[in-house]
């Protein structure tokens, strides 16, 4: 792509990939989750391959493969965890655990980021995966046509 | 052929119109034992401020961890069609010893 591009593409990448992450990490407190955070990272790797093509954007299939394999493992893992109730339930919440263990007030309250037990760290899980899963698919049908014309 | 499309086209935008008359108004959904259990439990069950949150990686966890595999096999899918092939294996090689 142009010089233009590749300076506004570099500009806004890491803008694009902290707001993912911002949306990923406020999912319990804020509208958004892990799905949509991840998206919008995905979006961020998709505007790295549209500017510097897919082998100039420094994105590894090997790495999004392990990213990807690791949050499915830690979202089933943490599922796993709940057992000794339920299947999935929330063990930390409420004071259960070390971490994300805050009371909240019943109603309407400004919201805590430590609180929620289990959620946020399934929303990390599966905003990871569903990052990698995206920006995988993308670097796959970026680098397919490429070879076919070399 | 043509007049069976047409009737076909007026039954489908009757039931379209009639169905609308017949909604109840919002905010009076008919079953709503569950959605309030939702709305009263989850700040005091999860310590969560975001109900849909808790519903969606909580209550329904199943439902979420469907999703995630509906995900990876559109994953696997399109990397199983479009990887880059070795010559052996467009080619085909032996078939597997059983």
């Amino acid at each position: 792509m142009s010089k233009l591009v590749r300076t506004i593409g570099w500009l806004l990448y890491g803008p694009i990939i902290i707001f993912g992450f911002y949306i990923i990490m406020h999912g319990h407190i804020t509208p958004g989750g892990g799905f949509q955070g991840g998206a919008v990272v995905a979006s961020g790797f998709a505007l790295l391959i549209v500017a510097y093509g897919a082998k100039g954007a420094g994105l590894k299939e090997r790495l999004f493969s392990v990213v990807e394999s690791g949050g499915a493992l830690i979202f089933v893992g943490l599922a796993f965890l709940g057992l000794g109730a339920t299947f999935f339930y929330n063990f930390l919440a409420a004071g259960g655990g070390v971490i994300f263990n805050e009371f909240v007030p019943q109603g309407p309250n400004p919201g805590d980021l430590n609180t929620a037990g289990t959620l946020p760290l399934m929303n990390w899980a599966v905003g990871l995966k569903v990052l990698a899963g995206l920006g995988s698919i993308v670097l796959l049908l970026a680098l397919f046509p490429q070879e076919e014309g070399e | 052929m043509r007049i069976i499309g047409f009737v076909a086209f007026l039954v489908i935008a009757a039931f379209l119109l009639v169905v609308p008359a017949g909604m109840r108004p919002f905010g009076e959904p008919r079953l709503w034992e569950m959605d309030r259990y939702f709305l009263e439990h989850a700040q005091e069950e999860l310590a969560a401020n975001n109900v849909c949150t808790a519903i969606v990686f909580d209550y329904r966890g199943y439902d979420t961890l469907g999703e995630a595999t509906v995900l990876f096999t559109a994953v696997v899918a399109v990397a199983a069609i479009l990887r880059r092939l070795k010559e052996k294996e467009i080619e085909g090689g032996e078939p597997p010893h059983v």
